[in-house]
């Protein structure tokens, strides 16, 4: 990481707290300093009360995951805090900020080495009349960190509608508090640029809208919630609508229904809502109609932890269809791929008349980070071809060279068809005909083999005798581990596969070319992308797994290490 | 929600032929489905409408294989979720006529939670359920209509349970037009449809389609119908107990009400970019 600064700060406590509104505080004085950010979140399952914590990465770089250890926790008071010292990494370096009057840190911390600096967070708060030691916290943070009171200010501002001037006078005593500590400030002056703030989940909205999705079906599921909740109001803003459903099995089928109109259809849903779609998602399949699903993924089986991240929905993506059912999956693999992402994954279902799955995650879906502005138009998907009017003989499912038919939009006159899930003939007419059956088989798989995704089927980097194959929200520690294996001398090479189906067997050939041994990173338990890539894929040489479920991401040191004990095996 | 487009010169308004595809059905001889098919057909072209301006769509079952049977735009779908991609479709394309048909299996069973959800929300849409108290196409369960003492091979000597009622749920769970019609009657069932599709807001019509093959004693339905006695009502209190106390086989409009149906947010249109100022830092 030449010239790379980071810092990883958490702010914790219990419900109530405030410690995300203080985190997206201090991310937003981050970002208007100039800097890049991340912030991930953690919280209990209590709908109110619970113990939560903001996680920050500030850097001089954009990244997408977290370092190995926070240089500094702080805690607004120890509160069933304890409960996420596994995702709250100390080390020796690190410092702990809590209030004296909250009582010691719990020993899961301390016994990190972790130096401990009391703070009377609530005696200073008290000193402003209704002012709540978050406020302090969030002064002691961006002192800690370096950012200047007057960004501080100013994300205080942009944020608060209450409560404001005793916030910032909070926060200043906090930030003056903090000049006592020694070591600090922790990041170097940052460079400026046009960013983004903006979270996974409201990326891949915007990037549906942009895909051309005015029509969203939703049904309230965490951690995908807030996606549509974000679309609600932007899609009354551009002429689209949101109609929200009894269930998942409507929510699925009203955006077949949309779609079926002519209109471009997304839903968005977990994995508990993905099973119920399953069935209608087959249904687009053999119908051809496009429809798109964002599955922000939690940790399963069944409810599994709602609030929490897994990459298990891989295999119920890409296998769960009953039948022969080609589709498009395609995973975000950073916060801001999950605009570029759904905006492709758009595009793909509707040129080639398909439901896709955009498998983003709870991690990606719910931080909140500064990213570059993206670029206009990321996918070069056609739109859909539909069909015109005064169409003589029009046959909806016609065999054509691509597989792909004119779709007649209905309000055309002479091209009237029913669109159908049970197998059909050319023209639509439900036929039992094992002929019909295999043409239609073969016309849907050749619409998906035809697919030529490009370049955006994967990001590749590096080379070298050691690949890593990931995807998703692994991708962000992967990257920064290979970034400190090449500053050790190694060659190393990444690949991240973006569009997991269908499946591009000659692209990795030739991107796994001279590579000896290949590294799987995936989060969760039974190594289902390892499975896939076998099933899929030839991958050379000596084959390995690093793996475990959710929720604990992955830290880049860990990756590290294990490309280093194997390089040196 | 019609759009007439029979004016002068331009296109002849099509007769109810024009609406009937060429396809077979797959209906037994007798089935009361087929007049429902031809009095779907008529009320269409009573209603002045153009095949490529009506979408019908369906579920799974018997009475669920009519949108291939029409000449309109068809969304033959999976089992229980013909009202969710008629409520996506009219919501996106309010421009269009939409028609749902549906079974008691479809429509109460598996799709009873869509049924209530769409009573409540009220999109203009009108809701045709062949109801024969029985499922058809896997030769012969009982639905949720169905006596309790009907006995089949899954259930022998009967389910022993209650029928369900579903002109009562809909009023209670707030259809804005409810009718019974009998399939024997194809020009009672016509009318019927055409008033449904003229009233604006989600209608609902329970047509009793009789099964001649698993429920044959169902062929003396046309002895046991009659018009409902008494004009339709827009009080829900009324057609409450009107409804709770009829014999099944009051043939009309129960209940019209005049809640105003769905109408989504939105309208205007900002471009997309306009959108990014909340990102921009």
């Amino acid at each position: 990481m030449d010239g790379n600064a980071s810092v990883s700060v958490a702010l914790a406590g219990s419900g109530g707290a405030g410690v995300m509104t203080a985190g997206n505080m201090l991310l937003e004085a981050a970002a208007l300093a100039g800097y890049y950010g991340l912030m991930t979140r953690t919280a209990g399952p209590q709908i109110r009360g619970g113990e939560a914590a903001a996680m920050l990465r500030i850097s001089t770089f954009p990244g997408d995951g977290q370092d190995d250890r926070f240089q500094v926790l702080a805690a607004i008071d120890w509160q069933n805090v304890g409960r996420f010292a596994a995702e709250l990494p100390l080390g020796p370096g690190s410092l702990i900020v809590g209030d004296p009057a909250q009582g010691e840190p719990p020993e899961v911390f301390t016994r990190s080495g972790a130096r401990y600096a009391p703070v009377p967070l609530k005696a200073l708060a008290r000193e402003v009349p209704g002012a709540w030691p978050n406020m302090v916290a969030l002064g002691v943070l961006a002192a800690l960190i370096g950012l200047s009171a007057e960004a501080l200010e100013a994300a205080a501002r942009k944020a608060m509608k209450k409560g404001l001037e005793a916030g910032i006078a909070a926060a200043q005593r906090g930030f003056a508090h903090a000049a006592q500590l020694q070591g600090y400030p922790l990041l170097p002056p940052p460079g400026k640029a046009p960013r983004w703030l903006i979270t996974g989940n409201e990326a891949a909205g915007y990037g549906a809208l942009r895909g051309g999705v005015r029509f969203v079906a939703a049904y309230p599921i965490t951690p995908a919630t807030e996606l549509l909740e974000w679309l609600s109001p932007a899609l009354a803003k551009v002429g689209g609508t949101l109609v929200q459903a009894e269930d998942e099995l409507a929510s699925i089928n009203m955006a077949l229904g949309a779609s079926f109109g002519g209109v471009p259809s997304l839903t968005a849903t977990s994995g508990p809502g993905l099973a119920l779609m399953i069935e209608s998602l087959g249904l687009g399949v053999a119908a051809e109609v496009p429809v798109v699903v964002v599955d922000v993924m939690r940790t399963g089986p069944s409810t599994g932890i709602a609030t929490k991240s897994e990459q298990a929905d891989l295999g119920i993506a890409l296998y769960g269809l009953h039948g022969d059912a080609p589709h498009v999956v395609v995973a975000p693999n950073s916060l801001a791929d999950c605009l570029a992402a759904t905006e492709w994954a758009v595009g793909l279902a509707e040129s080639l008349q398909v439901p896709a799955i955009v498998l983003a995650d709870q991690y990606l879906g719910q931080a909140r980070g500064v990213v570059d502005v993206p670029k206009s138009n990321a996918g070069s998907a056609a739109p859909r071809l539909s069909a015109e009017a005064g169409t003589t003989a029009y046959k909806r499912y016609a065999l054509t060279p691509s597989g792909v038919s004119p779709m007649a939009i209905p309000g055309t006159a002479g091209a009237t068809y029913t669109a159908d899930g049970l197998e059909h003939s050319e023209s639509g007419t439900p036929s039992a005909q094992a002929s019909d059956h295999l043409a239609q088989m073969d016309k849907r798989a050749r619409k998906l083999a035809q697919l030529d995704p490009g370049d955006a089927w994967a990001s590749i980097e590096g080379d070298g005798e050691t690949a890593l194959v990931t995807f998703g929200s692994c991708t962000g520690p992967a990257r920064e581990a290979l970034a400190r294996a090449r500053a050790a001398g190694a060659a190393v090479r990444l690949v991240s596969l973006r569009l997991l189906a269908p499946a591009q067997p000659q692209r990795l050939k030739r991107a796994l070319q001279g590579v000896k041994r290949v590294l799987v990173l995936e989060q969760n338990h039974s190594g289902q992308f390892l499975r896939y890539l076998r099933a899929e894929y030839d991958l050379p040489g000596e084959v390995k797994s690093l793996r475990r479920p959710g929720p604990l991401p992955f830290r880049p040191a860990e990756i590290h290490e294990a490309l280093e004990q194997w390089s040196g095996a | 929600m019609e759009r007439r487009m029979n004016a002068p010169g331009v296109l002849a308004a099509p007769a109810a032929k024009d609406f009937k595809s060429a396809t077979k059905p797959v209906w037994c001889p007798g089935c009361g489905d087929y007049s429902v098919l031809s009095a779907i057909t008529k009320a269409l072209a009573t209603l002045g409408l153009r095949p490529e301006n009506v979408a019908v769509v369906s579920g799974i079952g018997c009475s669920s294989r009519i949108p291939a049977y029409t000449t309109c735009y068809g969304f033959h779908g999976v089992h229980g979720r013909a009202l969710p991609v008629a409520t996506g479709l009219k919501a996106a394309r309010p421009d269009l006529t939409v028609l749902v048909t549906s079974g008691d299996g479809d429509g109460y069973s598996i799709g009873g939670n869509h049924f209530l959800h769409a009573c409540r929300r009220n999109v203009d849409l009108t809701y045709i359920v062949m109801d024969n108290h029985v499922y058809g196409m896997t030769k012969g369960q009982p639905s949720p209509t169905t006596e309790p003492d009907w006995s089949s091979k899954l259930a022998p000597g009967g389910t022993g349970l209650r029928e369900f009622h579903p002109l009562v749920i809909a009023l209670a769970s707030g259809a804005n037009f409810i009718a019974r019609a009998f399939s024997g009657d194809p020009n009672g069932v016509a009318a019927l449809i055409a008033e449904a599709v003229r009233h604006p807001g989600f209608s609902f019509i329970e047509v009793l389609s009789p099964c001649v093959t698993f429920r044959p004693e169902q062929r003396e339905w046309k002895t046991r119908v009659h018009p409902a006695p008494v004009e339709p009502t827009d009080d829900p209190g009324r057609a409450a107990r009107r409804l709770m106390t009829d014999d099944g086989f009051n043939i009309g409009v129960l209940y019209k009400g005049s809640r105003a149906p769905y109408r989504p947010a939105g309208g205007s249109a900002q471009r997309i970019e306009d959108l990014e100022c909340q990102f921009r830092l």
